[in-house]
């Protein structure tokens, strides 16, 4: 069927902030969606609060709303823009919820929208398990064994007829977000009440164990005329038991005979037509036992999802964008093949490599929660890795993880272990337990002479792939032999290495030699990869797309140029908390720029998630590790004539010491800037040059000294162990007491691991400022304001733009302050500097020289694309010819606010501090701040409440400021209550406050209150660090469970009683970004330049 | 399990270096590439590759072994198998025994550690090809391509090759003969894959197979109700006049159903001719379009010739029913008043999609209710 007619502004609802089980991969999704819907003549409104995103670009949609995912939001949306139609699949579990919602609600039969791409039938059938077991009974597909329940009594009557260990799975969740396993009925019992509890609809679902099953993913398209077919098999290296966006998983499948792969096929083909999902994607999942070969069907996603955006990736088929148009009305023999152009898309991709993708952890940042894997996921990024063989995929992947590994690693642990059967022992109990580092594990026993079968049969990893694994351990005993005699490999040898995947690096660990020999061994010798093609089909018929992976083989694929200069960015990598879609952004934006400006772009990426890692974002795509060796490669058979590090934020800037080293031509920013920036004593000694503030520090060798420095100094300090990484380890600390203690818990400081010590700026400000410099003159993309007070990390605080407080003199030395340093620093594009500001000082934090993560924020605030101005100032172009638009007034308050993970981590504190622990972030606007932030914490998933009963306690030093927000809240109506203290100090300001039990002073006390609902709103701070317990610690992790508001910093609590102020005299209301005033294009002004 | 030194030789003069596994000894043929991830046991026991040395574009091959229920014939037909990746140590429920001691036992060579991709592209780019395995063991470089050469020399080209009778069986048997079978179904075999067979048997024919040389008398006396031309190697040009003959009497007095070679041959006695591809088709993906119900199947393919599409639509008795998406050929034709259904591509599959098994069911409810 051709192209819908009847139909012309279409809905495109995103997935808002990035959460563990949403990630990027809605932001390609979406993305695809909008490109295709505008490329097709559709007029596209997009909804999204999230800034970061691609999507949100707004050249991307027709009409963009930032704006909280909420029905009243929706549905005012909805009531401005009439869209004829609602596409409802492209932005995760979180859109599809929203639509299901306008639509039982009758709003979009109100306003007359069209659900397209899905049904509400469709979508009930495949996420109600009962529904969806009544398909799998009348299609003859067996399942595992189950019943729902509401209550513990009920759940164990479920229970006794399956036996344990059993499955308990809360409905209507996201990502599986609290699905667990129980193997007596004291766990169960316990998880029962727990999944209850996380249920939207307080429900559970107890289901049969099919533990430690061969799991397989299908990735399935349909039309409306009814032509289905399979994008890609997924086979999980982890068995079930582990969340599949947790575990390794492998494409195509490779322990299936094609009689089973067919019969889970027919399967597949028979639950999407019976579902009755008219067009478009689903994922369809199935265990098999290893023993019989039963299969059962496991659950659907009727809708794109994480596995939809791999397989794309992974086959060169790309699934949103097709699934896009079919929800438009063309059917699949009516759409070409994007990658060889000549054929239909009505076919299974064949490929002819393996992919490996392996999960990216952060566990670090939680070190109170159990690193267990489960059926819950909780890895916030991921890696994808292609080769000839699984083997080269899988040592590619772990290179592309950037855990500093390159490959497969013998474990450090090792030493510590005792040696002989104990150790063995030990790795056998490690073993059965699947945490992040298991392979490294499996691999490690291996080496120690577990038996290939024992590791299998102990993990439940098919034997395949642990022999796979072994066959890896043996090339490395090989490459041991040759141990001190590098330079008499010879070349065949070395070429057997590479081709089994094994780094550089990993060939210098085993043969004792460095990484640097090895690679000069290995050009010496002519061992180089070649590139090979992405092309759907196994090479049957010609393809033209270039989009490359390396190998090592006799040949490569043809790669002509285009005879343009050429530019080569470095993207990001994993996702993981304080590196993620932002940074993906800004490379996207740079590849724009670059191919504007008549250049060729080339990206290397390693993140399947991404929108910089779809073909058509660049004019080449390498799917390759941000690893040295690997980016040599592309640079070798590339030869650009420039490399872009900025972007992609922390992990290409690492790179760029070494590719300059190298000689290859970093554009921008020189890398002797970087490292003037990361160096504290050089940076130390350019502020003091430059006459400017940076707060007093000292680095200390030994624990004697750094106490007396800490007494010199005076609390409270800022402490930072060296081996900090994203804030690891960083705490603030308020006396002396708690300095002796911290200091004993065993943190190392000696001359190579020095601590550093900062006085900490108690009641500053913290300001980012990005601004783009070129040589002559600053542009400054915004000046945004933490609400959170000094000691959080910046990209765990909300912020506003434009500032709200600080004075104008101020934000002209600010500015004034940020000219000086990129022109001392000789930065040549981005920059971004963190002040803070103290009783009117001014102080420098730190100094970024490179796109930060706030930039896509800033870019949205304003209009201004400076992602792409940028880059365009790299390749030479100068800010007073490009037309940048000259005023820093803005006519509307932005707010960004950040969304945290520690729902998902149990036995976490919510308290912020100096370590980043967010994953995502969202925005929301307003005519004033008091709006833009209740829309901010509305988007990040808390709903102001507008009456009820507050609980206050705060830390002495808190007390003051809490009084005047505390009367606030009382004119607002609110009844107050609080602890002995803090009642006790607020009734001194003629506060009439409630007292109420801590936990550890009787019942009933706040945490029964909590759990009755008698709150609605917490205010508490705490002096504790972000990983200590505290009393009030069961308070705060209540509130959390229960999704109450809640604010832990002074200023936060200030905001946001101001915000619930404003919501009652403003209406729900909406703006898109391209409505908002056209600021005229003219020549940069002095007054925003220096 | 042995390796040893083994090269893959191209008449167009390509030498690929590898290791060899299955039998140690040097065969030649067609090579052809086959793009199927999955089902290399029903490809390599299929006798539609008689004398073709097939390349697996899926690097890893041998993952589940060789099971005892999967194979497409008794015997193996193929001159060699090339991988890029092969797997000693198999992995599955079912597998039985490793793909190097299958191949081993039968006599037919592998050769593992080249690049499979590669050789695709030549294929692709060059046209099908004669080419050899052979052992390098001792050899220089030089001296292999020499040995390989003079081995080449033996080979055959496809074209003009004649196949059929060296695959077929040599005398008339019932398949899984069982006493309370419905409709009699003759099988022509012209190098029929089982699975064929199990589909009409599980639809409850009894299922009759008789030689490839079978004369339209011998067939009458059997009193069949339907008759089915099976596929089978090598040029149909080349099978024997009588044959034609044979299909040419039986056209219009019995149903028939017609697949690859089948359909190839049933073309011929019909009058039609029949062409080489450039590199055939030989996957699992291909898209072919039911011209009735407009549907999609994803469907199993190998065939090196075609019939020309304008002899389909000049013959007024004929009714095209698919069509390969891919490259616009012929895939299927139909007559109602003859009662003929010939379909150039895998309906049974085996290995692929089940996408077309309806073709079996359409044909009973057509033309034998």
């Amino acid at each position: 069927m051709p192209k819908r007619t009847d139909i012309k502004r279409i809905l495109i609802i995103g997935s808002g902030p990035i959460v563990i089980g949403q990630a990027c991969e809605f932001d390609y999704s979406g993305t695809q969606a909008c490109k295709t819907l505008k490329e097709e003549g559709f007029e596209v409104i997009l909804v999204n609060s999230n800034p970061a995103t691609i999507m949100t670009d707004p050249d991307f949609a027709d009409r963009t709303y930032v704006e909280p995912l909420t029905l009243e939001y929706l549905e005012d949306i909805i009531k401005r823009e009439r869209p004829d139609a609602l596409l409802p699949t492209m932005g995760g579990q979180t859109a599809l919820n929203l639509a299901m919602n306008l639509s039982k609600k009758g709003i979009l039969e109100k306003y007359g929208v069209e659900l397209i791409g899905a049904n509400q039938r469709a979508i009930e059938t495949a996420e109600d398990r009962e529904l969806f077991k009544k398909v799998l009974n009348k299609l003859g597909i067996d399942y595992a064994r189950s019943g729902n329940a509401r209550t513990i009594s009920q759940a164990i009557q479920v229970s006794e007829q399956l036996g344990f260990p059993c499955v308990i799975r809360p409905s209507f969740t996201l990502g599986g977000t609290g699905a667990s396993i129980a193997y007596n009925i004291e766990e169960f019992t316990a998880e029962v009440a727990r999944g209850i509890e996380a249920s939207p609809i307080n429900d559970v679902l107890v289901e049969e164990s099919v533990l430690g099953w061969k799991e397989y993913e299908l990735e399935v398209m349909r039309d409306s005329k009814d032509n289905v077919v399979i994008v890609c098999s997924i086979e999980n290296i982890d068995p079930m038991g582990v969340h599949t966006g947790d575990s390794v998983t492998v494409a195509p499948a490779q322990t299936l005979t094609d009689v089973e792969y067919q019969a889970m096929r027919d399967m597949a083909l028979a639950i999407i037509r019976e579902v009755g999902v008219d067009t478009g994607g689903s994922n369809i999942q199935f265990a098999v036992n290893p023993q019989t070969g039963r299969v059962v069907a496991i659950e659907m996603n009727p809708r794109v999802s994480r596995s939809s955006a791999l397989a794309s990736k992974a086959t060169g088929f790309p699934i949103a964008k097709i699934a896009t148009k079919l929800a438009v009305g063309y059917s699949l023999d009516e759409i070409p093949n994007d990658i060889t152009k000549m054929t239909p898309s009505c076919f299974e991709p064949s490929i002819d490599y393996v992919v490996t993708k392996i999960p990216r952890f952060a566990f670090e940042k939680f070190p109170r929660s159990d690193s267990r894997l489960s059926p819950q996921m909780r890895s916030v990024g991921e890696v994808m890795a292609f080769g000839r063989t699984f083997r080269e995929s899988l040592q590619k992947a772990l290179r592309s993880l950037e855990t500093n590994l390159w490959g497969l690693n013998p474990l450090k642990e090792r030493r510590k272990l005792r040696s002989g059967e104990a150790w063995v022992e030990g790795v056998r109990n490690y073993l059965k337990n699947p945490k992040p580092d298991r392979l490294l594990w499996m691999a490690q026993a291996m080496r120690e002479g577990v038996s290939a079968e024992e590791v299998s049969r102990i993990t439940k990893v098919d034997p395949w792939f642990v022999r796979q694994i072994y066959s890896l351990i043996e090339t490395e005993r090989e490459i041991a032999t040759w141990e001190g005699r590098l330079s008499d490999v010879p070349k065949e040898t070395l070429y057997k290495w590479k081709r089994e995947g094994f780094s550089d690096a990993a060939i210098a660990h085993f043969i004792q030699s460095s990484e640097v020999q090895v690679r000069a061994k290995r050009q010496h010798a002519g061992v180089k990869p070649v590139f090979k093609m992405v092309d759907t089909c196994g090479a049957e018929f010609a393809s033209n797309t270039p989009y490359f992976y390396s190998t090592y083989e006799q040949y490569g694929d043809p790669n002509p140029s285009s005879g343009k200069k050429k530019i080569v960015i470095l993207g990001g990598g994993p996702n993981r908390i304080g590196q993620g879609i932002e940074f993906d952004y800004c490379c996207v934006q740079a590849s724009k720029a670059i191919r504007e400006e008549g250049y060729e772009s080339i990206m290397v990426n390693c993140n399947p998630e991404t929108v910089s890692t779809d073909y058509d974002i660049s004019d080449k795509l390498f799917f390759e590790p941000l690893f040295l060796e690997d980016i040599i490669n592309v640079l070798e058979t590339e030869k650009p004539d420039g490399i872009v590090v900025h972007f992609g934020g922390q992990t290409p800037l690492n790179l760029s010491k070494q590719l300059h080293k190298l000689n290859y031509p970093i554009m921008g920013t020189p890398s002797e800037a970087i490292e003037v920036a990361e160096d504290r004593d050089k940076f130390r000694a350019l502020c003091h040059q430059l006459d400017l503030r940076q707060p007093e520090s000292s680095t200390v060798t030994d624990r004697k000294n750094a106490v007396a420095a800490a007494e010199k100094l005076g609390f409270p300090l800022l402490v930072r162990p060296s081996y900090v990484l994203g804030g690891r380890g960083m705490e603030i600390i308020y006396n002396s007491r708690d300095f002796q203690r911290w200091i004993l818990k065993g943190i190392e400081i000696t001359p190579e691991a020095p601590l550093l010590i900062d006085r900490f700026l108690k009641s500053a400000i913290e300001v980012d400022v990005d601004g783009i410099w070129d040589g002559e003159q600053l542009l400054v993309c915004g000046i945004l304001e933490q609400v959170h007070e000094a000691g959080v990390h910046s990209g765990d605080s909300s912020c506003t733009l434009p500032p709200i407080s600080l004075s104008g003199e101020v934000q002209e030395e600010l500015i004034r302050q940020t000219g000086l340093l990129a022109k001392e620093l000789k930065v040549l594009g981005l920059i971004n500097i963190q002040f803070a500001i103290e009783n009117g000082k001014i102080y420098i934090l730190e100094v970024n020289p490179r796109a930060s993560r706030t930039v896509p924020f800033s870019s949205k605030a304003r209009g201004i694309p400076f992602s792409q101005i940028a880059m365009k100032v790299m390749m030479g172009k100068k800010l007073k010819d490009m037309n940048v638009p000259e005023d820093l007034t803005m006519d509307r308050v932005y707010v960004k606010e950040s969304v945290f993970p520690f729902q998902k981590f149990p036995r976490t504190d919510i308290i912020l501090g100096p370590e980043m622990r967010s994953t995502g972030e969202v925005m929301g606007g307003g005519a004033t701040f008091g709006e833009a932030f209740a829309k901010a914490m509305l988007s990040s998933g808390f709903r102001l409440p507008q009456e009820g009963r507050v609980f206050l306690s705060v830390r002495d030093a808190d007390k003051k400021a809490l009084a005047p927000i505390a009367i606030e809240l009382h004119d607002l109506g609110f009844t107050l209550c609080g602890t002995r203290g803090t009642a006790a100090y607020l009734e001194d300001h003629g506060l009439n406050i409630e007292i109420v039990n801590k936990v550890d002073e009787g019942r009933p006390h706040v945490v029964d209150m909590i759990k009755n609902g008698d709150i609605q709103l917490v205010i508490n701070t705490s002096t504790l660090g972000i990983h200590e317990v505290g009393a009030a610690y069961e308070l705060r992790r209540n509130t959390l469970m229960r999704n109450l508001c809640y604010f832990t910093t002074i200023p936060a609590a200030r905001a946001g009683t101001r915000a619930i102020a404003q919501m009652r005299q403003t209406p729900v209301s909406t703006m898109c970004l391209q409505e908002r005033k056209k600021q005229k294009p003219t020549k940069a002004s002095p007054s925003l330049m220096l | 399990m042995s390796r040893w030194p083994s090269a893959l030789y191209l008449e167009n003069g390509h030498l690929f270096l590898g290791t060899g596994f299955g039998a140690k000894q040097s065969r030649g043929g067609e090579v052809v590439f086959n793009t199927g991830m999955s089902g290399y046991q029903e490809i390599f026991t299929d006798p539609s590759y008689s004398n073709q040395i097939v390349t697996m574009t899926y690097p890893h091959i041998g993952n589940t072994g060789v099971n005892r229920e999967d194979t497409e014939s008794a015997s193996l037909f193929l001159s060699g198998v090339v991988v890029r990746d092969y797997c000693e140590e198999p992995s599955n429920w079912r597998a039985h025994e490793s793909l190097h001691k299958y191949l081993e036992k039968a006599g037919v060579p592998g050769i593992t550690d080249v690049d499979t991709r590669e050789i695709t592209i030549r294929l692709r780019a060059e046209g099908a090809q004669r080419g050899v395995i052979l052992s390098t063991e001792g050899l220089f470089k030089d001296a292999v391509v020499e040995k390989a050469k003079g081995l080449l020399q033996e080979v055959p080209s496809m074209e003009g090759l004649e196949l059929v009778s060296s695959v077929s069986c040599k005398s008339a048997y019932e398949f899984e003969a069982s006493s309370n079978a419905g409709k009699t179904i003759l099988v022509y075999d012209f190098g029929v894959k089982t699975n064929i067979l199990r589909h009409l048997k599980r639809r409850g024919f009894r299922v009759v197979v008789v030689p490839y040389n079978t004369t339209a008398e011998e067939v009458s006396a059997r009193n069949p109700d339907a008759i089915l031309l099976s596929n089978g190697p090598g040029d149909p040009s080349q099978v024997s006049e009588q044959v034609l003959q044979s299909l040419k009497a039986l056209i219009g007095k019995y149903p028939i159903f017609a697949i690859c070679m089948g359909h190839q041959l049933l073309s011929r006695a019909l009058g039609m001719s029949t062409y080489k591809l450039k590199f055939g088709h030989h996957g699992v993906n291909h898209p072919v379009k039911d011209m009735r119900s407009g549907r999609i199947l994803v469907t199993s393919q190998n065939h090196g010739f075609a019939i020309p599409m304008e002899e389909i639509e000049g013959n007024r008795d004929l009714e095209l029913t698919h069509l390969s998406l891919n490259d616009k050929t012929v895939e299927g034709y139909a007559s109602a008043g003859l009662k003929l259904q010939s379909i150039q591509f895998h309906p049974e599959a085996g290995p692929g999609p089940s996408d077309a098994s309806y073709l079996f069911d359409n044909f009973m409810e057509h033309y034998l209710q």
